[in-house]
């Protein structure tokens, strides 16, 4: 596999030489590969942010560097602005950026930034909003008087329309409803398929990122402890437990029968993925 | 450099004698070297002041860098200020003449003393305000300023403002340094161009940042309000203010200072 963004021996250090001074990475080396969906995951605090905030450019390595396709991303100040286009990132909360008038300028304001003429601008605007579900007839409004999950999907699409090579986004879902998280996540799979875009998650739930990605990077203290398929990391159970993460609660459930000495396989951890064992073990498949 | 950086008088936390006297000593202390200052008239009263400052600096441990940085946006009004008092003094000890200008010694003496006042008091406020809370200083403050509630001076809602205010600077400039990097992921672009250009620049950013300020502030008098706050009528405080021996020590000190350059001044020095 050919890696999209890799970071060698990144470390980044905040308010450097005052007494607020706090080390958020140590250096780390983290890959990302082209056209996967892959997971971040670590404690509040464990450096998550800071990480993804640098394979964009937004943030400028105290030690370290950042390659995107190969190359330093700091080399020269024409790259780096150029990888913003190239890395999309969705923050936390992105609700909170939202400032134009209508859902159709805020939208726009990403591929506007690019330089691309009206009629490219329109298309990558409406094809956005249709990959988040927002309706046309919302494009007029003012996404101040959105719901909160309306202006959420208003946030991604702004970035969605950019049309980025790599999409992260820094917990999509937290504080929406069941039925939100559900479509915010088809969303992001409906863009990962339609682009073969590269795909980061930064999560706080590892039911959340079992589901969908495909890899997963562990964050915790400021270094990445390990990292693999979902099934890998989740054989860390007690190191994760440590960690304050846990694992799925399916995954709890079926290393705890096979404790109790239950002839089943290990390493699952969706529903799917547990009716599909029990049926084995039964001898039923 | 983030903007987080950015200190505004910062508190440097610490825990030297300076850090734990009582905020309204601080205050007190400061006034009368402020003073003291305006008292001084020669030399000898100056470097007395000085001696008594680098003392200060020295127990209170903040670093002579910060102090030096501290100074750095003010050098513009020291010079004009020097300027000023060079060329504006009449004086009978003529040095240089040219045009309409004329550098009396008179006037070179006074500009020198007047910029040496000036940093002077510049860092004794900075000294008060790097070691001591924001929080606890206006608490100081309003202890202080007591007194002039009898005259129906809202001195409590005043003093809270204040907090409030200070309490939420660093607030937002974490918001307006998060709604920046959002807006720079979508290709925003803060630091080129015309300023026509970089005046709309900001509007991708103040936008986010006024509607999260009036947010936060209406979340913060729900708060207020849940907790049954109505303002400084029979409210008691968590911290309470106390004079121990090291305040009586420095304000005794302070009040020598004062004297000590008085009299300094009475003998013409
Ligand atoms: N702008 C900043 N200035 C100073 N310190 C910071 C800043 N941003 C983050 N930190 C510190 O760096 C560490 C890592 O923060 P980061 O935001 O990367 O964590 P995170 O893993 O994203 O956490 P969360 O899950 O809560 O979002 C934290 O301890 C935090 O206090
Ligand atoms: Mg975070």
């Amino acid at each position: 596999m050919e890696a999209i963004i890799q970071t060698k021996q990144l470390s980044h250090v905040y308010s450097a030489g005052t007494p607020f001074e706090r080390a958020a990475l140590n250096a780390v080396d983290f890959t990302a590969y082209r056209g996967e969906y892959l997971g971040i995951i670590g404690h509040t605090g464990s450096g998550k942010s800071t990480l993804i905030q640098h394979l964009n450019g937004l943030l400028k390595p105290t030690s370290g560097q950042v390659l995107y396709e190969g190359t330093d991303i700091w080399s020269d100040p024409k790259l780096t602005r150029q990888t913003r286009f190239n890395v999309g990132l969705v923050f936390q909360y992105p609700e909170y950026q939202l400032f134009e008038e209508t859902v159709y300028k805020d939208i726009a304001f990403g591929p506007g930034n690019m330089g691309l003429d009206e009629q490219e601008i329109d298309r990558r605007v409406r094809q956005a909003a249709a990959f988040v579900g927002l309706k046309d007839e919302l494009l007029d409004k003012s996404p101040f008087e959105l719901s909160g999950g309306q202006k959420r999907r208003v946030a991604i699409a702004g970035v969605i329309a950019m049309e980025p090579k790599v999409l992260i986004l820094d917990e999509p879902t937290a504080g929406l409803d069941p039925v939100g998280v559900e479509s915010v996540l088809e969303n992001i799979r409906d863009y990962h398929n339609a682009h073969n875009a590269t795909i980061i998650l930064v999560s706080h739930s590892m039911e959340e990122v079992a589901r969908n990605v495909d890899r997963l990077v562990v964050v915790n203290d400021s270094v990445i402890p390990f990292h693999g398929t979902p099934e890998e990391v989740f054989r860390h159970g007690q190191e994760l437990e440590d960690m304050g993460l846990g694992v799925p609660q399916m995954t709890r459930v079926f290393n705890r029968l096979r404790a109790m000495g239950a002839k089943i396989d290990g390493g699952v951890y969706t529903i799917e993925q547990a009716k599909h064992a029990i049926l084995k073990a039964k001898g039923v498949l | 450099m983030a903007l987080k950086d950015i200190t505004l008088g910062q508190y440097f936390p610490g825990s030297s004698p300076l850090h734990r006297m009582d905020p309204r000593t601080k205050i007190m202390g400061i006034c009368l070297y402020i003073v003291a200052l305006f008292l001084a008239k020669s030399m000898v009263s100056y470097g007395f002041l000085f001696a008594v400052l680098a003392l200060l600096v020295r127990i209170s441990k903040v670093p002579l860098k910060s102090i030096v940085r501290g100074l750095k946006p003010v050098v513009f009004i020291l010079v004009f200020t020097a300027v000023l008092n060079i060329f504006y003094t009449p004086g009978t000890h003529i040095l240089v003449k040219f045009w309409v200008l004329t550098i009396t010694l008179e006037g070179v003496r006074t500009a020198f003393f007047m910029v040496i006042r000036i940093m002077m008091l510049i860092t004794g406020t900075f000294l008060l305000t790097y070691t001591t809370s924001p929080i606890l200083l206006t608490d100081g403050i309003e202890s202080l300023l007591s007194p002039l509630k009898k005259l129906r001076v809202p001195i409590h809602e005043l003093a809270m403002m204040m907090s409030i205010a200070l309490r939420f600077i660093p607030t937002l400039i974490e918001e307006t340094d998060k709604i920046m990097s959002a807006q720079r992921a979508r290709g925003a672009n803060f630091e080129t161009g015309n300023l026509i250009q970089r005046a709309k620049a900001l509007i991708p950013l103040l936008v986010p940042l006024f509607i999260s300020a009036f947010r936060r502030a209406d979340e913060l008098a729900v708060a207020m309000e849940c907790r049954c706050y109505h303002g400084g009528e029979g409210r008691t405080r968590l911290r309470q203010l106390k004079y121990h021996k090291l305040d009586w020590l420095t304000l005794t000190l302070a009040l020598s200072m004062c004297v000590i350059v008085f009299v300094l001044g009475k003998f013409g020095l």
